[in-house]
């Protein structure tokens, strides 16, 4: 018997594991054979739009989190880090695809279509997610870990008895995203939904942000080999890439997608990236991890790298990046006046939507609180 | 008096305190190493014990349960922690179909003397989820025993009684209590299973309560005594076993009965300890047995709506008021 003794860390060295990277950390484009046939249809205003979408990605966090220390939001899970690998995928969806998003998804739900303000209600516990999740094809977050694997790995078993993979038709075919973290490939469900994916060839994607911690347990805890050979197991592709890097990002999601549409089946797709901020606003990542960590993966920045990028191709001026910031502004003056002004809900809705048809027991207690409720306008009209 | 300490600080003393006693006694969980547990229950046992006796698992549920089960088969007693008890429902197959049959099924061959312990309950606006008070689920199930407490003491005692039970048992730490105070236990501190405690006595109405709804429990007592209404609390501490014995003494003073659950009342924990007090101790009763209980929802985010699910003092009051009246 032999035993492969390269593939026995969970990070994987240079040597065995091919990253696919198409923009350095330093901003330089770097050729491939294959991927740069995915994106070479991307213009200079293309690349400006996911300059854009990065940043506005990053001002929604930063802003939440104010908002958060502020008192004005309960809880916040910072996306931080992870805005190439949310915008470049985001970015490779057609809009009748379907996304199933973590908690953390921000970017793409920005570029959904979501209002970013939506996201607030969730984290404000003014609501438990209150976007139409059929309008932009966005399911609403979930917060049980990998639980939507399998609610993606249904849906595409649904798109597929609808007959809409492999026609051929760009304007129908779809494909089905589901975004988890390297903490979600340890539970049964996730393992389940790979195995289901690949037996029926479900359209899937499988999009696995590594950001190295899931709370306070590095990645070493959770896998002894690199996620995306795992896939291989069960049937279907697996690649690592960039997920810092928005262009290698898009290049994989791209294909990843087109090969779920034509009806060739699931890939899992890991975008090696970092959490650079705690878990939540409720963690605090100093107790379990070292600075140094931090700073090696600062000096790989997925949005300074396009910036760098657009400077020396000349795609973008200051005049442009100024524009860009000031846009970024108002968005979060946006979030910000409607995060103050959300309303409490009333009282009697937490009857609402418990079942379509209320049984007349839950009626009746709704109807009594209603009296109970209404009990206190008459004293008040009385006095 | 001693320092007070916070109930958060009982669970891991708690667990220390068996664990300094019995070197089988191990912890496994997720975040319960290095981050000392995401409520903060576990810091110091990684530090005290070592990666050997206090294990960082993987985010799975049915590992943590199922493993939990091999290692107690093998003669530890594995103290596993589920972060939040709505995930009992991701090891469900574990929880309900396994551990609580390994014995029945061997004949009384194999034990598997563990614990799995899980933070409960609402009142702290963390939405459907992350909120349930889901003991009931638990009660279903023959072959586990449930211990909730509501005090730091009682939460080393039962702690204690639990780890070295040679059955299988579930204890309920509650989220909401997590920020209280109370006397620290004091040495080799056992609170066997199945004992209720009076922890306010009183004369006209038997107030039955678990947990967090102790407080509330307290709470509408203490404003009742002010109208000349006396209340018995009750805290039973556990639902398996079910320490009826003590909630029919104390109707035999009082003669009435209001529960308080946090549960929802469809299939709450209160409907068979009725059931139990209206087959034994109808003859006492001179009134209506009061059940007050969740509403029948699904826990809101908000925090004005969650309070509107979960029972209050004012809601318990008023329904005492109307059976002392009866």
């Amino acid at each position: 018997m032999t035993v492969d003794t390269a593939v026995t860390s969970a990070s994987g060295t240079a040597a065995d594991t091919e990253l696919v990277q198409l923009l350095t950390p330093e901003g330089e484009r770097v050729p491939h054979e294959h991927y740069d046939t995915l994106i070479d249809d991307i213009t200079a205003d293309e690349i400006r739009d996911l300059y854009r979408d990065l940043t506005m990605s990053r001002r929604i966090d930063s802003e939440a989190i104010a908002l958060q220390r502020q008192g004005e939001l309960g809880l916040w899970a910072s996306l931080l880090g992870q805005e190439a690998a949310q915008v470049g995928s985001a970015r490779a969806l057609r809009p009748q695809d379907h996304v199933f998003p973590t908690y953390r998804e921000h970017g793409v739900a920005w570029c959904r279509g979501v209002d970013p303000a939506q996201l607030l209600g969730l984290f404000r516990g003014v609501d438990q997610g209150s976007w139409d999740p059929k309008e932009n094809n966005f399911h609403l977050y979930t917060i049980v870990i990998g639980a939507q694997t399998l609610h993606a790995t249904g849906y595409a078993m649904g798109v597929q008895r609808d007959g809409a993979i492999g026609t051929g038709d760009p304007e129908r075919d779809a494909a089905v995203l589901a975004y988890f973290g390297d903490g979600a490939t340890s539970q049964g469900d996730v393992n389940e939904a790979f195995i289901w994916a690949g037996v029926n060839n479900a359209p899937v994607v499988f999009f696995c942000q590594n950001n190295q911690w899931a709370i306070s347990e590095p990645l070493e805890r959770q896998t002894r080999v690199p996620l995306y050979r795992r896939a291989h197991g069960f049937g279907f592709p697996g690649l690592r890439v960039d997920g810092n890097d928005v262009l290698a990002c898009l290049a994989v999601s791209r294909e990843a997608l087109q090969r779920a549409r034509d009806g060739e089946g699931p890939s899992l797709i890991e975008a090696f990236t970092y959490r650079m901020g705690a878990h939540t606003t409720s963690d605090d990542a100093s107790r379990y991890r070292l600075d140094s960590e931090l700073e090696s993966w600062r000096l790989k920045d997925p949005v300074e790298r396009v910036k760098a990028y657009m400077t020396r191709e000349k795609m973008a001026d200051q005049a442009f990046f100024d524009g860009v910031e000031a846009e970024a502004e108002q968005l979060a003056e946006h979030l910000r006046t409607t995060c103050r002004s959300m309303p409490d809900p009333h009282p009697t809705t937490i009857f609402d939507h418990v079942y379509v048809d209320t049984p007349p027991t839950l009626r009746a207690q709704q109807e009594e609180m209603a009296r109970y409720l209404d009990s206190f306008v008459d004293e008040k009209e009385a006095q | 008096m001693a320092d007070l300490i916070t109930y958060r600080e009982a669970v891991a003393e708690g667990i220390a305190r068996e664990m300094r006693r019995d070197p089988s006694v191990v912890c496994l969980g997720e975040d319960i190493g290095a981050a000392g547990g995401v409520f903060k229950t576990t810091v110091g046992l990684l530090d005290e014990f070592g990666p050997g006796r206090v294990w960082d698992t993987p985010i799975s549920e049915q590992a943590i349960t199922g493993a939990a089960m091999g290692a107690a088969m093998t003669g530890l007693r594995p103290v596993a922690e589920i972060m939040f008890s709505d995930f009992l429902a991701c090891c469900w197959e574990y929880l309900a179909n396994e551990i609580p049959k390994v014995r029945y099924m061997t004949g009384g061959q194999v034990t598997v003397p563990l614990v799995v312990r899980t933070a409960n309950g609402g009142g702290l606006g963390f939405g459907a989820q992350h909120s349930q008070a889901v003991e009931n689920w638990v009660f279903t199930v023959p072959g586990l025993k449930i211990a909730a407490p509501s005090s730091p003491a009682d939460l080393v005692g039962l702690t204690a009684a639990a780890i070295r039970s040679d059955d299988p048992v579930v204890v309920f730490e509650h989220k909401g209590l997590f920020a209280s105070k109370g006397a620290p236990a004091p040495p080799d501190h056992v609170v066997e299973l199945g004992q209720a405690s009076v922890i306010r006595e009183g004369s006209d109405v038997t107030l039955v309560a678990l947990a967090s709804t102790v407080r509330t429990a307290v709470e509408a007592a203490e404003r009742l005594a002010a109208e000349d209404i006396s209340v018995e609390v009750i805290d039973l501490r556990c639902l398996v076993p079910l320490d009826v014995r003590t909630v029919l003494a104390s109707l035999e003073r009082t003669s009435r009965l209001v529960v308080v659950e946090e549960n929802p009342y469809q299939g709450g924990w209160g409907g068979t300890l009725v059931s139990l007090v209206a087959d034994e101790g109808f003859h006492l009763l001179d009134a209506p047995i009061k059940r007050v209980a969740s509403a029948c929802v699904p826990l809101p985010f908000a925090d004005a709506l969650e309070e509107r699910v979960i029972p209050t003092a004012d809601g318990v009051a008023d329904e005492i008021r109307a059976l002392a009246a009866y």
